[in-house]
């Protein structure tokens, strides 16, 4: 490993010739930077996904409204057959918005508790015992059941005979529903990691964290799948 | 040595690792990361390089065999062509500037001690290799890999059976290119949010360096383009996989229909050039970055219009999401769109031309010291001007129609999108080599390199202008039995004896970066007496780059030769200068 030494790229932190002033090696970033560090990363993060779904919704539009020709009768024709979605997608919705709500009072709750665990630190105050509803793990739940009802709605477009390459339509509305759902997913595993956090005693600080950059994605991505209904419902 | 300012700063987020996977393999010190993209952009561009040889050998001699290679058929000339422009625009111009100085330099330069998300880093650099085993990976699956150009035009690319190499190594290709996207996005992230959060203290947005505006915009310009790119290959993907026409009309292949109908090859265009675009800033902005800051240094001069700088890289980045459509002209276009594209394109020269100006206004007067960085720095002016100027020529719809698919585009890209930004990825090499390495490189070999690879451009690149103005289009892999264009062989053979020159003449740069890393005379801390803050610390820069400290900026970026003061620079964290009156 000799020659690994001789291409060091960092000196001792103890180096001398770093010059000036002193040393003042601190703690951590804290709670507050931390937070406002992963509320930027998340919005940066949103904004690729945004443009996704604005490139994926410019060929919705595009593809729709081209004519391809028909080799039978050489005329220009429509291949656009607009898909009759299934009722249960409005189910669907509206678990989403109630997961929405949950994971909304999910962050609040934990938020809570970071106050409350640095008003602990001081002398004299106690939190007292309280009943936690669990709203993270009913998030969780709401998440699995929502990716769960848009398996079941895609079974019911196979039933109804509309395939990936049925039509240009049923292309869209599996390339729409499919990309959301991986896109939830993420979130669902963030969650899974935020519950997983608390199993391993991480700190109420990291795990708020977590769930509060875990929220915001979550009410973008229920905003999103209202987008992708309203796109395919009325601008067929 | 003065004394700097530094302050209390939030210690580094993970501690110096000792292993050697940890350290080396699996690093999340942005030092580390960004000195495993620069070597994987020089394994890429070694790569891209020989491909070019190989293309530049069959032109003129369309018969030879080659040793180990064999004969080169027409659709390996097309795989070459494809693979070439795929692996330089994507592992070598946007990973090297970016990721490898970007990486290294931009969190030492504003003050911080690592970027914001090192885990996010690491798994970035990683994805951008895994995107760079696939790709090369399309070469060795049935097949070989795709011949459909960089640019992946459909329906070519959107059929499996359109030709040899359309098949598994087209669908590689794509899913490479899809994990770039995600390698390249997870980069976006982390530079712009360590720009806009962890700036040391008194490091305003206008007192930071010109590169890491550069790097910054570079990062929103990546934000915004690869997620297009990305659905533009999951599409691609779905059309070539799962039946569906999105980019694919009725064609039939060998007189049978594929059962495709509808799509639009047009669509495809325009997904593609979104991106494909401002991928042009992506490759040259962080150059342009390094450029003005090696002038600056090596001219003891401060960079002339420093906000006029800053708004041209911004005025850059926003036209550069403008102009696709002139990719386009020749495609099928309404004539009044054209006119707009062409409109938005030439306006693009305003800021380019601005900064071009105050390059030469920073010289102007300067006390130049001609040291290697600043020779490439000089040459990249002169590439980027020489490829600049025969832009507005080709974003005119009706000169377009002459010169579309000649060789003047591959001459024009190549000037200011290829050589231009590699001669600020060797500028800014030489630049930055001791305070990554702590040795200087050798500095005769460096100008040797230099002559090589300046006249040597120029002499390959030239030519290829009046090929395409006589007409003899591109990407066709023989055309020396094709009469009217028989004058304009020995043009052709002399393109590819200067190219045997010219690489031969990088030789001479990897011998000096591998025998300088071990061999080279050891590098003082500031040896170019520059002033931004990566020349505030040790050579090479600790673990959390300032040990434990973090500067306190209260000067400008570029003071050079200031009145009054002790030395002919003030370093960013010296005590404030006050202006003579």
């Amino acid at each position: 490993m000799t020659f690994m030494a001789s291409l060091s790229t960092t000196a001792t932190v103890a180096d001398a010739r770093i010059s000036g002033g002193e040393d003042t090696r601190m703690a951590a970033p804290d709670y507050g930077t931390r937070l406002r560090r992963a509320r930027l990363g998340l919005l940066v993060a949103l904004t690729p996904v945004l443009m996704l779904f604005v490139s994926f919704s410019s060929a919705y539009v595009v593809r729709q409204g081209l004519p391809t020709l028909d080799p039978r009768t050489n005329t220009l024709v429509r291949d656009w057959i607009p898909v009759t979605l299934p009722k249960l997608l409005l189910i669907n919705t509206g678990v989403l918005i109630l997961s929405s709500l949950f994971m909304e009072l999910a962050r609040r709750q934990i938020k809570g508790q970071v106050v409350l665990a640095s008003a602990k630190a001081a002398p004299g105050v106690s939190s007292g015992d309280q009943i936690r509803i669990p709203w993270l793990l009913m998030t969780f739940l709401l998440g699995l059941t929502f990716l769960f009802g848009q398996w079941t709605a895609w079974r019911q477009l196979a039933a109804s005979g509309f395939y990936v390459a049925t039509t240009p339509s049923s292309s869209f509305v599996y390339l729409l529903t499919g990309t959301h759902a991986i896109h939830l997913m993420g979130g669902v595993l963030a969650l899974f990691v935020a519950g997983f956090a608390a199993l391993l005693r991480r700190s109420v600080a990291t795990r708020s964290i977590v769930v509060d950059v875990t929220a915001w994605y979550w009410h973008f991505m229920a905003a999103l799948w209202i987008y992708i209904l309203c796109l395919l419902e009325f601008a067929s | 040595m003065a004394t700097h300012e530094f302050a209390a700063q939030e210690s580094h987020a993970h501690e110096a690792p000792q292993g050697f996977i940890r350290k080396w393999v699996f690093s999340l010190d942005h030092k580390v990361i960004g000195l495993q993209y620069y070597f994987l952009a020089l394994a890429a561009v070694f790569v891209g390089m020989f491909l070019s040889l190989l293309m530049r050998i069959h032109l003129i001699w369309p018969a030879a065999t080659l040793p180990l290679l064999g004969d080169i058929k027409p659709e390996t000339y097309l795989t070459l062509v494809t693979m070439h422009g795929t692996i330089m625009v994507f592992f070598v111009l946007t990973t090297a500037p970016q990721g490898g100085f970007g990486n290294y330099f931009l969190p030492i330069q504003i003050g911080a001690p690592d970027m914001a998300f090192p885990v996010l880093n690491m798994l970035s650099f990683w994805t951008t290799f895994l995107g760079f085993v696939v790709m090369i990976a399309a070469f060795f699956v049935a097949g070989g890999a795709p011949l459909h150009g960089w640019t992946g035009y459909a329906p070519l690319s959107a059929i499996q059976s359109a030709g040899p190499g359309e098949g598994l190594g087209a669908d590689l290709w794509i899913i490479s290119i899809a994990i770039f996207c995600i390698g390249a996005l997870m980069g976006a992230l982390n530079f712009i949010t360590t720009t806009l959060d962890m700036r040391a203290k008194g490091m305003t947005m206008m007192r930071m360096p010109l590169t890491c505006w550069a790097w910054f915009v570079t990062a929103i310009l990546g934000l915004l383009a690869f997620g297009v790119l990305l659905s533009a290959g999951i599409l691609l993907l779905m059309d070539r996989n799962l039946g569906t026409s999105f980019f694919v009309p009725l064609v039939t292949i060998n007189g049978q229909l594929t059962g495709h109908k509808g799509g639009s090859p047009l669509l495809w265009q325009h997904l593609f050039w979104f991106f494909g675009h401002p991928e042009v800033y992506i490759a040259i902005l962080p150059a342009m970055g390094m450029c003005s800051q090696l002038l600056s240094v090596f001219s003891r001069k401060p960079i002339f219009g420093y906000k006029a700088m800053v708004y041209a890289i911004l005025g850059i980045g926003f036209l550069g999401f403008m102009v696709w459509g002139h990719h386009m002209f020749m495609s099928g276009m309404s004539p009044y769109t054209a006119f707009a594209f062409s409109i938005m394109t030439m306006a693009i020269g305003v800021p380019s031309a601005i900064k071009t100006f105050n390059w030469l206004g920073t010289l102007m007067h300067g006390r130049i010291r001609f040291s290697s960085p600043m020779l490439f720095a000089i040459g990249f002016v002169s590439l980027f001007v020489t490829g600049g100027i025969s832009g507005p020529f080709l974003a005119q719809p009706v000169l377009d129609i002459q010169l579309h698919d000649t060789y003047f585009v591959p001459a024009h890209f190549h000037l200011i999108m290829g050589v231009a930004s590699i001669f600020g990825i060797f500028a800014a090499t030489y630049y930055w080599f001791p305070k990554m390495f702590g040795r200087m490189m050798n500095e005769s070999m460096a100008r040797w390199h230099f002559w090589f690879s300046f006249i040597g451009t120029y002499a390959i690149f030239m030519p290829m202008h009046y090929l395409g103005m006589a007409g003899m289009p591109r990407r066709y892999s023989q055309l020396t039995e094709v009469a009217y264009l028989h004058e304009l062989i020995p043009l052709q053979k002399f393109i590819t004896y200067a190219a045997f020159i010219t690489i031969a003449g990088q030789l001479i740069f990897l011998i000096n970066l591998f025998w300088s890393m071990f061999k080279g005379p050891k590098a003082s801390d500031n040896p170019w007496e520059a002033t931004t803050l990566e020349w505030t610390t040790a050579t090479p820069p600790p673990h959390d780059n300032f040990g434990g400290k973090t500067p306190v900026v209260y000067n400008g970026p570029y003071e050079y030769s200031v009145p009054g003061a002790p030395r002919d620079f003030v370093m960013q964290n010296d005590p404030e200068i006050k202006p003579a009156h």
